[in-house]
């Protein structure tokens, strides 16, 4: 059976092994060259003491062309969005235009320093300020911070805030409400934030309960943090009800935005009762993931929450120029030093230029539609536990092809064979088993015909060889990896043989 | 596509959002542009941010020279584009860099492991405080006054919000922190003393004797690295329990404050109680090696509220650009560049002493100083940008019991004449500010 299913996307081809760098380096070689010394040479033993340092250890010595081979070599073993779809559920895995990443590289703004006079810094300061306006009218909100370095960094700003603002009424309350659908992250900011957290039941389709909210949302409760359109990329259909009664006892809406990807341009949490939300701009706004980072999560608030806001503020001075304001005397303060992931907000406003009003609302489109398209390609064959409808993104389980002895992961591994990176495995956990898809609006239809051709192969695999997917991977540099053992002796560094 | 989903129009799909709530209107964006006019507007606002001045900035962001193997390798698309590497079948290049990265940030800091990547060097060292709260169970930390204040800021925010009391210890005519005060603030109920080693004032920091006082009362000892060029050449502190650092000097550009570097460095024995992502070495069923995303259940998507941190993105990126500057500097490069610095801050904090006090003088330094004047440093500083320099960082808002001081950063990119410049600029100023003070007293005489 292994020659019947072609994998149309990908063939197996020569990659090149490549050891550690620690393993290629040897005394005398040198990919460095610095200017000669145009002071006087010092005495460092007479500068510094006991505090100078003898030896660098096992730092490497390799010449320029191993290191461009060395990690030439190793990117070629990686999955990535330049080499097809990237189907994560809840990553939004969209282009990265290059356009981004040159012009966050122009001189002025890459070598921009944060304390430079504010005289000097009007460019990095308009950036500033005309993304901030950008993602105001894109959220409906009333003010921002663009200082969380990433998602679960705006989550934690934002319940500083809701902290803070509690606090100034009285009382700050105990407890974050979070439904069971939520990202583990929302817990854990929670913690962080010094909150309890109390579980909130989906409903049977899939959504928020609002019977259930009502009977547990007291003057306890500082907010409730909401995931919209969820996990299950449905909407959350009754959001206004919701906000109603979060209100109504005195409570927050706090908006998980990961899914923002779904919305822009087509409405807008401030418009539907959000009081604070952050943003993903490497989700929504295409600034790349880069193998796990850097991110930027910025955080959109109502007129009510703004005097909490981190410390400094963008503001328009009576002299028409930017600048920084730093005494704000009901400011939660610093969330990190300086003013953010700029990079980042350089990337996302030309991806916002490069779109416009109606490139926004096409994307939005697109990604909804294509989320759909997969739905449809594959209803049927997979398990879909929730038919409400989907947005950007649709989850199946794997409750089918279980019945073989077939789960979510290895289906996922499998799929890797066929030149496609896996989607979200059983995440969210309110779907035993769940197939988590995320296309996005950047997949042309061919690639989605595919992707679709090779989940419906491989559910005809499991039921003519599920030990062929079970054993899957097959065409990979490496097969499964025994991750217990990783965990339980860690080997976290490499060390010399005769060490 | 829309007939194969059997669907009429795409607002169809967007049935489910409530109709009051459904935008009808274009958002008021800027119009769509063409990648030329994108272009040339980030020239623009380029052209309005400092560009092409030479500048002595440091204080926690520092102008290195980037060698180019760094973007030429860093923006292919399969570092770029990839995501965190939860699958490592199709994500081994990534982890076996990060492996990489691991083994040199520990090498470098002295610690036997470190982590790949936090936020920044702030947060950093805020999450290391946390963490020595949950490894000695006990609930107050001591804060080196010396520590950069944006650090100090931030660590003031998390700390706040987990009841964790902070005390602030002051720094001695040498700029290092006080021993004696240390020794007195240090309790039963504290968890840890964070410092910064250079500190906030470019001094080093004895940091076995702050290792003795804190280790006395079973506290732990955290060391903040915000300028890594400084590894080359300084004594790692090896005394230190954890060592939150701010990876940035090492390739990474300015760019206005980030995005940065953070690292957590530590003890084998401390690892689980260490947050952020940590990447493991094992073997595939065949046995052969490879790596993989281990000991996650320290992680929120596996222990959502009882994780030890709520960290998911972090900077792989940016840490991947740190990995190859340290490769292509290595063990003999770092230790002439970290030379280069220190030479240069030596002969410029020489040359200031001759026309300004330069502080603390009694300790050892990295390619920080701070230099005292008769004139306000903002009043200078708006002297030097009439010539294209950028002057020291002013220290009177956050160490007014300083007056009139600056600090001051010089790199390998800092040229001779640049600092002669500087200091000419500087010495004109103190010229005429001391015949300004000194007029009254000759007409009274």
């Amino acid at each position: 059976m292994k020659t019947k299913h072609i994998t149309r996307k990908a063939t197996r081809h020569i990659s090149q092994n490549e050891g550690l760098i620690f393993e290629k380096s040897s005394p005398g070689k040198a990919a460095w060259k610095l200017p000669p010394l145009d002071v006087p040479e010092v005495d460092t033993a007479k500068l510094l003491g006991k505090q100078e340092r003898e030896d660098l250890g096992d730092m490497p010595e390799v010449s320029e062309i191993e290191i461009i081979r060395h990690f030439t070599r190793l990117s070629t073993w990686n999955y990535a969005i330049d080499l097809g779809m990237y189907p994560l559920g809840s990553c939004t895995m969209k282009y990265n235009p290059r356009v981004n990443e040159f012009v966050s590289r122009i001189e002025g703004l890459a070598n921009g320093h944060p304390y430079q006079a504010e005289k000097i810094s009007q460019g990095a300061l308009r950036i500033m300020k005309t993304l901030s306006d950008c993602l105001l009218e894109i959220t409906g909100m009333d003010a921002i911070t663009l200082q969380p370095a990433a998602g679960a960094h705006g989550e934690l700003t934002g319940l500083l805030l809701v902290r803070a603002y509690h606090q100034s009424k009285g009382n700050a309350r105990k407890k974050i409400l979070i439904p069971d659908s939520a990202h583990g992250t929302n817990p854990a900011t929670a913690a962080t934030a010094g909150y309890a957290v109390e579980n909130l039941k989906s409903n049977d389709r899939g959504m928020v309960d609002v019977a259930a909210l009502a009977a547990q949302m007291n003057e306890d409760v500082a907010a409730l943090m909401v995931t919209n359109p969820n996990t299950l990329g449905v909407f959350e259909q009754e959001i206004h009800k919701i906000a109603g009664l979060m209100h109504a006892k005195g409570g927050l809406l706090y908006m998980d935005g990961a899914n923002m990807n779904a919305l822009v341009a087509k409405t807008r949490p401030g418009d539907f009762g959000v009081d604070v939300m952050h943003l993903n701009l490497h989700k929504t706004f295409s600034t790349p993931h880069g193998g796990g980072g850097p991110g930027s999560g910025p955080v959109a608030v109502k007129k009510i929450l703004e005097p909490f806001l981190p410390t400094p503020v963008v503001i328009t001075k009576s002299d028409g120029t930017l600048g920084f304001e730093y005494d704000r005397p009901q400011s939660v303060g610093r969330v990190r030093a300086f003013y953010g992931n700029f990079g980042m907000f350089i990337r996302a406003l030309a991806y916002i230029f490069a779109n416009g009003p109606d490139g926004l609302r096409q994307t939005t489109e697109d990604a909804v539609l294509n989320a759909n398209y997969i739905r449809k390609g594959l209803e049927g064959v997979y398990d879909l536990p929730y038919s409400t409808p989907s947005m950007h993104e649709v989850v199946f389980s794997d409750k089918v092809q279980s019945k073989k002895g077939v789960k979510t992961i290895d289906l996922a591994k499998r799929l890797i064979d066929y030149g496609f990176h896996p989607y979200t495995t059983a995440f969210p956990l309110i779907v035993h088993g769940a197939l988590m898809i995320e296309p996005t609006e950047s997949e042309p239809k061919e690639e989605l015909d595919l992707f679709i051709e090779a989940m419906k192969s491989i559910a005809e695999e499991v039921e003519e060889d599920p030990q062929y997917v079970l054993d899957a991977p097959h065409n990979t540099r490496i097969s499964r990896l025994d991750e217990t053992a990783a965990a339980r002796k860690p080997v976290l560094r490499w060390k010399p043989e005769n060490a | 596509m829309l007939k194969a989903i059997g669907i009429r129009s795409i607002d169809d799909l967007f049935s489910p959002i409530p109709a009051e709530y459904r935008l009808t209107r274009d958002l008021a964006v800027p119009r769509q542009m063409a990648e030329s006019e994108i272009v040339d507007w980030f020239k623009q606002r380029a052209k309005e941010n400092g560009e092409g001045y030479a500048s002595f900035l440091g204080a926690g962001a520092y102008f290195h020279y980037r060698p180019v193997v760094i973007d030429a390798l860093v923006q292919r698309g399969e570092f770029l584009t990839s995501y965190t590497p939860y699958q490592p079948e199709v994500a081994q290049g990534t982890l076996q860099a990060i492996f990489e990265f691991q083994t040199m940030i520990s090498e470098l800091t002295g610690m036997d492991l470190a982590n790949a990547s936090m936020y920044d060097g702030s947060t950093g060292a805020a999450e290391a405080v946390m963490m020595a709260v949950r490894i000695t169970g006990r609930h107050s930390a001591v804060i080196a006054r010396n520590l950069h204040p944006e650090y100090r800021e931030v660590l003031n925010t998390y700390a706040t919000h987990q009841a964790i009391p902070l005390k602030t210890v002051s720094f001695t005519d040498s700029g290092q922190i006080d021993l004696k005060e240390l020794e007195k603030a240090v309790g039963d109920d504290t968890a840890c003393v964070l410092i910064q080693s250079p500190n906030f004032f470019g001094t080093i920091e004895d940091v076995e004797a702050i290792a003795e006082i804190a280790h006395k009362r079973g506290a732990l000892l955290i060391v903040s690295i915000a300028e890594a060029v400084s590894l080359g050449i300084v004594e790692p502190p090896r005394t230190a329990d954890i060592v939150a650092m701010e990876a940035q000097s090492f390739g990474v550009p300015l760019g206005f404050g980030g995005p940065y570097c953070g690292v957590l460095a530590t003890k084998e024995k401390f690892v689980r109680q260490m947050p952020g992502r940590l990447v493991g070495q094992t073997v595939d069923k065949n046995g052969k090696r490879g790596f993989v995303l281990t000991l996650a259940t320290r992680e929120q998507h596996i222990r959502r509220e009882k994780a030890t941190s709520n960290i998911c993105t972090n900077q792989a990126l940016v840490a991947l650009m740190v990995n190859i500057f340290m490769t292509v500097y290595g063990k003999i490069g770092l230790r002439e560049l970290a030379k280069q610095n220190l030479a240069k801050a030596a002969y410029a904090a020489d040359e200031f002493s001759k026309h300004a006090k330069v502080l603390f003088a009694g300790a050892p330094r990295f390619n920080e100083f701070v230099v005292q004047t008769s004139d306000d440093p903002y009043a200078i500083n708006s002297r030097l940008l009439g010539h294209k320099i950028v002057g020291g960082f002013p220290l009177k808002k956050f160490y007014p019991e300083l007056g009139h001081a600056a600090l001051w950063c010089c790199t390998e990119l800092t040229t001779r004449s640049m600092i002669d410049t500087a200091v000419g600029l500087v010495a004109e100023s103190e010229g005429s500010a001391r015949s300004k003070d000194a007029q009254p007293e000759e007409v009274v005489r």
